[in-house]
């Protein structure tokens, strides 16, 4: 078959079934764009992680004055100090680098942390506790640290990043897990929408097959118009959800949310580039076997 | 050309079957009218012919082709060997007069060259050359069964295979077509009609083989309808 003739026969029944057309182009479109946002928020979820698993620290807070636990008996001694110090060395490699924080660097970070803030005027600085803020290798390896030091005198409690940061992520997967399980249903509207689609196509040009076969077109030949147009109508609904993508990176991202949170890592065009080929390939492969199954279900060879 | 050995064919859920034990040849080049009744089977013989269905029993050969044995994806080359023609013609609508008859090569993969050259001769043949932009609607019903008969023709099959070709038409009307029939018989292409036609078969005096209950009553060489043998 030439390619004319097929181009000829495929914008001829998309033209004729419009409405159908649209709706497909339009379902594909939503479907694809849920889809491409889980993927953007997975990308944004794995870029976040790897920028703040780089930052974390375990915090080992040291005993204040009115410290309750019953590893502390007054504030941290000097001999405490060390010898936490010490231990957390010896715990190398897994412990990287090891930061002393006094009570009066603590209280200047939190001035900046909450400058403007009225909580400012209400702490002073012998309320926040000195600590030691310890890098790990990996921050998975929080127990080795917790188990070496946890019991030493002078240690009141020991934090772990991670923890609060995990919280966090649990929801951003929550949410990743939410949009694809919409995009999925979505998608199971697609398909059924793909097949009822060429079945009415079908059923509109029973002339057109039954002439087809009478006059020995092969059944790649006769199909191959209908597969086109579902397979167009994906592709149009790929370019539109991919320009919805592309849309959101610049306005949304880079325009709005990146200026506001500079302290997030936001993903790159790089990666919002990589999801469009996934969209175009999921919509065009939906398309070619939704369509070729009621294809041989609804032409008989 | 054609042969058929022992051929029956029993649909399913049915108790009587459309053909039993049909024993039939025709020859190259063989004008066949293949009368009878409605239902005794007439249809069901061309279908199977097209291979449009499998016979439950029995041997069919097309041109030393066993049908019953072709794989499914050898049908289409095998229906380009043949043409057909229907009662209701079968022209799209939306489509000229020259359209309709390209359909025919362009479904097979015709260059655009070999579709302008073949065209106006066929539509020529047929005697519809100066109406190639009419649509089907703008024609008479022998009209549309001329250019049926051209989209049949086009790809120059070895057997034409028609079913109440003049079945939608007045006498006169048909007469024309049965010329065009005689006319392309003669190039040496085989045809096999099914008819109800009488003033047709008895003015031809062709082979005429009529079928009773899916079973041949009658083969007679230069036959008339009227004649049923009993």
């Amino acid at each position: 078959m030439r390619a004319s003739f097929l181009a000829r026969e495929v914008s001829g029944g998309l033209r004729r079934n419009l409405t159908m057309t649209l709706a497909l182009v339009v379902s594909v479109a939503v479907s694809l764009t849920l889809f491409g946002t889980a993927l953007l928020m997975r990308a944004q979820v794995d870029r976040m992680k790897g920028y703040w698993y780089d930052k974390i620290e375990v915090s080992v807070f040291l005993c204040g004055p009115n410290s309750m636990v019953y590893t502390c008996t007054g504030s941290v001694t000097d001999t405490q100090r060390s010898a936490i110090l010490d231990e957390l060395k010896s715990l190398k490699p897994t412990v990287q680098h090891v930061y002393y924080e006094s009570t009066s660097d603590a209280y200047d970070r939190f001035k900046v942390q909450f400058k403007g803030s009225a909580i400012l005027s209400q702490v002073s600085p012998e309320a926040l506790p000195e600590s030691f803020r310890v890098k790990l290798d990996d921050p998975k390896n929080f127990d080795i640290v917790a188990a070496g030091i946890q019991n030493m005198k002078g240690v009141e409690s020991i934090q772990d990043q991670r923890k609060l940061l995990d919280r966090f992520f649990q929801i951003l997967k929550g949410l990743q897990t939410f949009a694809l399980a919409v995009a999925l249903a979505m998608l199971c509207v697609t398909i059924l929408l793909v097949m009822n689609t060429v079945r009415i196509a079908a059923f509109a040009r029973r002339r057109e097959t039954s002439i087809m076969r009478a006059v020995g077109a092969s059944n790649a030949s006769i199909r191959l118009p209908f597969i086109m147009e579902a397979v167009t109508a994906a592709f149009l609904g790929a370019a539109l959800s991919s320009t919805a993508m592309v849309a959101f990176k610049y306005f949304v991202i880079d325009l709005r949310l990146a200026p506001k949170w500079t302290i997030i890592a936001w993903v790159t065009w790089e990666e919002v580039l990589a999801i469009v080929p996934w969209l175009f390939g999921v919509g065009v492969v939906t398309a070619v076997l939704a369509s070729g199954l009621t294809l041989r279900r609804y032409l008989k060879g | 050309m054609i042969r058929f050995d022992r051929v029956s064919k029993q649909y399913k859920n049915t108790n009587r079957p459309a053909l039993d034990n049909i024993e039939l040849s025709v020859e190259q080049g063989e004008f066949v009218f293949l009368v009878g009744s409605s239902g005794s089977g007439k249809s069901s013989l061309l279908r199977l012919l097209q291979r449009e269905e499998l016979p439950t029993s029995g041997t069919i050969t097309v041109n030393g082709v066993d049908v019953g044995k072709l794989a499914n994806r050898a049908v289409p080359e095998f229906r380009r060997t043949m043409g057909i023609v229907f009662q209701d013609f079968r022209l799209l609508p939306n489509r000229s007069v020259f359209d309709n008859v390209a359909f025919g090569m362009e479904v097979i993969g015709q260059s655009r060259a070999e579709i302008r050259e073949r065209v106006p001769e066929v539509l020529d043949l047929v005697g519809l050359d100066g109406k190639e932009s009419r649509l089907p609607s703008e024609l008479s019903g022998g009209e549309q069964q001329r250019v049926a008969l051209a989209r049949a023709f086009v790809n120059q099959p070895r057997l034409v295979l028609a079913d109440e070709p003049t079945g939608n038409l007045d006498p006169s009307t048909s007469v024309g077509i049965m010329k065009l029939l005689d006319r392309i018989n003669r190039t040496g292409t085989t045809i096999l009609m099914a008819t109800h036609d009488v003033a047709i078969v008895d003015q031809m005096r062709k082979r005429i083989v009529q079928l009773d209950s899916g079973q041949i009553v009658r083969d007679q060489e230069r036959g008339i309808y009227g004649h049923t043998g009993f």
